[in-house]
């Protein structure tokens, strides 16, 4: 899957997905720059929780691969995949092709 | 009209004993139910599904959810009931025990909470029960490492419960007193009456006494039960 496809058949959709179920009527902003973990975050802790296990699930769905993305690599990176809608993305990529080549 | 889905329960350690008892109960409820194993299972029975896998293995645990997703879309109640036991003197208790005994206690707990939990939470609802022990409040002397581990899980149980509230899912564990199964055949008769002697009701654990409890936990009526503990004859 390319960047653009990860962002939008996978990131954004979960993305609709938590804002569903957040308090109020509430439209998060869905661009590659959007800050996703610290300073800026559009979301708080839980809800990036849900957010990645909304993914792995879409990943399930589409693809049949079993992936887990909070392993042992993503937690303790000094920078974190989960900083952005782009670096996700990314990170995603990465993971996908390791499952693919497994 | 549509018929509603039935309720799809997982079960760990469902080839003999405990699990094999909830796993017969619950199909007689009307659940859809899967047990798993290390070994595959000598019985079968239809509404029942049984897969090979080792509880501390993440990549087969993995496959095993990614096959639950597959087939039934979701998860309704997970009951962690595998378990091994590990009945020494502490000065003659190797290490390999305590970590195989740890691995399926705890690591195989850990796994299979943080799994069901991912697939229980679109739904918002999910019910996990863990089979926790009195040996671990009633501190018994030669039990030190089954009894830690099963200590564990019960922490484990009680901010799983506060993790996982917000999606719905709710998180106890059931301390069976001993019960006439495999996993207590060891113990001497001796030992096993000054044990029962320390409950406030001093008879071993009957299967539908297990049953019983579960049930409770996974009542739709039960979701403002979480992160309790509830051990069986009045310890």
């Amino acid at each position: 899957m390319t960047l653009v496809n990860i962002l939008e058949e996978l990131i954004y959709p979960a993305i609709d997905e938590i804002a569903s179920t957040l308090d109020g009527p509430q439209k998060l902003l869905k661009t590659p720059e959007t800050v996703l973990f610290g300073r800026g975050a559009i979301l708080d802790s839980v809800a990036l929780v849900s957010l990645i296990i909304a993914v792995e699930g879409r990943i399930a769905e589409k693809t049949g691969l079993p992936v887990t993305l909070a392993n042992e690599r993503a937690m303790s990176s000094k920078k974190s995949p989960f900083l952005t809608m782009q670096t996700f993305a990314k990170y995603i990529a990465q993971v996908l092709l390791e499952a693919e080549n497994e | 009209m549509s018929e509603r889905p039935p309720l799809v329960t997982l079960i760990t350690g469902s080839r003999k004993g405990i699990g094999r008892h909830l796993a017969e109960h619950y199909v007689r409820s009307g659940h859809v139910v899967i047990g798993v194993s290390r070994s595959p299972a000598d019985w079968s029975l239809s509404g029942y599904e049984h897969i090979a896998a080792d509880v501390s293995d993440e990549a087969a645990v993995l496959r095993l959810f990614g096959h639950i997703r597959k087939k039934f879309g979701g998860l309704s109640h997970l009951i962690n009931n595998a378990g091994v036991a590990s009945m020494n003197h502490t000065l003659t208790t190797p290490l390999q025990s305590v970590r195989k005994v740890f691995d399926t206690n705890v690591v195989g707990t850990f796994l299979f909470c943080r799994e069901a939990a991912k697939l229980m939470k679109p739904s918002h609802f999910g019910r996990i029960v863990n089979l926790a022990t009195v040996a671990t409040p009633l501190k018994l002397e030669g039990e030190a490492v089954y009894a830690a581990s099963k200590a564990a899980v019960v922490t484990l149980t009680h901010i799983m419960a506060k993790e996982f509230a917000p999606f719905g899912i709710t998180v106890n564990a059931l301390g069976p007193t001993p019960t006439d199964t495999d996993l207590i055949r060891a113990v001497s008769e001796e030992k096993l009456k000054a044990l029962l002697g320390k409950q406030a009701i001093p008879r071993m654990a009957r299967l539908e006494d297990i049953s019983n409890a579960v049930d409770f936990f996974l009542k739709p009526e039960s979701e403002f039960i979480t992160g309790q503990v509830l051990y069986l004859g009045g310890v």
